[in-house]
């Protein structure tokens, strides 16, 4: 009933889960990079570490649900916070997802998109890594959590605008790619990458709603 | 055995604020799965017996003071009036108060009797019905305001929390039980101390003296009460307006159980003479009310707009209500009583000290031999239940530890197809 030891055991899974999460977010960024330079071997090897780390992230969750339900653990407040992780979950599968569907469908992606494309990938990752903190924040010390939450809606809605201006790109300014399965392989990639940022803000306002009722 | 009959209403008045208050200490931790029921009940049943035989002396000495029921008959029927009245204001769910129904009851019967009631005392009663919430609100005020920087400064992780709180909850009930039992028994058997039987028994390490024993039968009476019937009161509190954090539940349960304590301790009473300062009344509170104040200290804090005027003002006609009803009810059943059962009511005092009665001749019963041999049995069976429990956790431990290695044995073997 007053286990320390398993109150402490959960804390440390639910940093594990969040490290994995802030190390998948480098490892996608990673991948995109070397999807577009053309770096097959690191990318493969991206493609690997992404996996591992979301079969991580799945023992994880189980092993916290597992944990707060056996013991008992946060009554009140267990519901919300298994929420949160299976929200973050869902953040790394998106991104595993992402990077496997570049390596199943092979775009063809044109010179002049590479950089909107990193910088998209950047503006992504940064909402989701502005994300974790705040997450973090929720179990110390609820009152910081919106503080920390301005960055991903400010992310998010960044991420939106250079999509937005990379489909009209492709659509608009790029006559030379003809086909118009093409461009909506290539506004599907792009749709794939910002949707990462979305989730983001999704467990942004889930997090602020939490925070609100752990406030005393 | 006609002893036995006429406490019955003591009795039933003890059942219904077991069944009602221990909600007040432990709804919200049971409402919200911090702590199971059974483990609550124990608690809290131990503690009331312990409060209501240790230290319940003081509030029965003051309703004596009020006036004294000094036949069976009459206390019989000013007990069971008083239980009426709550049973019938908490069925149409109006805020009531034990204390304040008991307190009109007596006033009744002091009219009906002819032995007018100490207005002196009556004063410092109807006093503490509002100084005890308010009280209780300043309080929770002051707790709240302290633990919410303490957690603000010290940003203990939730889940690290969630344990201390439950650790918290447990002590501050059983404190808050043990004050309940202290300071409530007086409501359930104050108006029987007249007529408490002249014994005492020798349990070797402690002598019951037979108020004492008074205090164990109506402490018992809670107990079954709260086993009986405050699950269900429970959850319906832990759900609704007791419904708060763990952090503010523990705030409101341990204001409660202070103001409870301070108005029940005599060694605090004589402190507060020793540094000059007027002692607080020994009197019997209202445990609902005293939540009612907590919860407006708590909202006072949090801001305005968390407070029901709607509870205030029910509080407040509670305070009108209850002892009238209770009066008027008390002085026309013992009109009844008196001339259609035949049944002395009441016989003219010559004392009016509000002492108990202590120079009765006494009996000694002394157990101290068979209280020794029912420690060294319970010792066993503690030290017994102990050893299976840690047998059970051992095993429990080995099977968790080989369902884990084949979890990764089948984990290594997908890998490796």
């Amino acid at each position: 009933m007053f286990s320390f030891k398993q109150a402490n055991k959960s804390i440390q899974l639910i940093e594990d889960f969040l490290n994995t999460l802030d190390q998948s977010c480098i490892i996608f960024r990673e991948g995109v990079k070397n999807y577009l330079h053309k770096n097959q071997g690191n990318f493969r090897d991206n493609l690997q570490t992404i996996s591992k780390l979301e079969n991580k992230a799945d023992q994880l969750k189980k092993q916290i649900e597992d944990i707060l339900y056996t013991h008992s653990l946060m009554p009140q407040l267990r519901g919300d916070i298994l929420r949160l992780i299976e929200n973050l979950d869902g953040i790394l599968n998106q991104s595993k997802e992402s990077l496997f569907q570049f390596d199943v469908e092979v775009p063809y992606i044109p010179e002049e998109l590479h950089n909107d494309l990193i910088q998209l990938t950047d503006i992504s990752m940064s909402a989701v890594e502005s994300v974790i903190p705040s997450a973090r924040s929720y179990f110390r010390d609820p009152g910081s959590v919106k503080d920390k939450l301005h960055r991903v809606y400010l992310y998010e809605s960044e991420a939106d605008k250079l999509a937005d201006s990379i489909k009209r790109k492709v659509f608009q300014q790029m006559p030379h790619i003809e086909k118009l399965s093409q461009k909506f392989h290539l506004r599907y990639f792009t749709l794939h990458i910002e949707a990462i940022s979305d989730s983001a803000e999704k467990v942004a306002d889930m997090l602020s709603i939490m925070a609100i009722k752990r406030t005393l | 055995m006609l002893f036995l009959v006429f406490i019955s209403s003591g009795l039933f008045l003890g059942w219904s604020l077991g069944a009602n208050d221990a909600a007040n200490i432990f709804g919200s931790a049971v409402g919200s799965k911090m702590i199971s029921f059974k483990r609550a009940a124990w608690i809290a049943s131990i503690f009331v017996v312990l409060g209501a035989v240790l230290q319940g002396k003081g509030g029965a000495e003051t309703l004596n003071a009020l006036g004294t029921v000094n036949t069976l008959p009459g206390a019989f029927t000013v007990s069971l009036c008083s239980a009426l009245v709550v049973f019938a204001m908490t069925k149409r769910s109006l805020p009531v108060s034990t204390s304040q129904a008991i307190v009109g009851a007596i006033v009744g019967w002091s009219f009906f009797s002819g032995n007018p009631p100490d207005y002196n005392v009556l004063g410092k009663i109807v006093t503490t019905w509002v100084s005890g919430p308010v009280l209780g609100m300043l309080f929770a005020a002051g707790l709240f305001m302290l633990l919410r920087n303490f957690l603000k400064r010290t940003k203990i992780h939730v889940i690290k929390l969630d344990t201390y709180i439950r650790i918290s909850l447990v002590l501050t009930g059983a404190f808050g039980a043990y004050s309940l039992g202290a300071n409530n028994i007086a409501n359930v058997m104050g108006v029987f101390i007249h007529s408490a039987p002249a014994l005492s028994i020798d349990l070797g390490f402690y002598k019951i003296s037979g108020s004492q024993l008074l205090f164990l039968i109506g402490g018992l009476a809670i107990s079954t009460g709260i086993f009986t019937y405050s699950q269900k009161v429970m959850a319906k509190v832990g759900n609704g307006i007791l419904s708060l954090t763990p952090e503010a539940a523990l705030v409101v349960v341990l204001s409660q159980a202070l103001v409870l304590f301070l108005f029940s301790s005599q060694r605090f009473a004589e402190l507060l003479i020793f540094l000059g300062i007027p002692p607080l009344p020994l009197v019997p509170v209202s445990s609902t009310q005293l939540v009612i104040g907590a919860l407006i200290g708590i909202g006072l804090i949090k801001g305005y707009r968390e407070i029901r005027i709607s509870a205030l003002a029910g509080v407040a006609a509670g305070w009108v209500v209850t002892p009238v009803v209770s009066a008027l009810l008390t002085f026309f059943s013992l009109f009844i009583v008196q001339n259609v059962f035949g049944l002395q009511v009441s016989t003219s005092l010559q004392d009016h000290s509000g002492l108990l009665p202590a120079s009765k001749a006494s009996k000694d019963i002394i157990i101290s031999t068979p209280a020794l041999w029912f420690m060294f049995i319970l010792i066993g069976i503690a030290l017994i239940t102990l050893f299976y429990k840690l047998q059970n956790r051992k095993l429990k431990t080995i099977n968790t530890q080989l369902k884990n290695q084949i979890d990764d044995f089948t984990q290594a073997k997908k890998h490796g197809n």
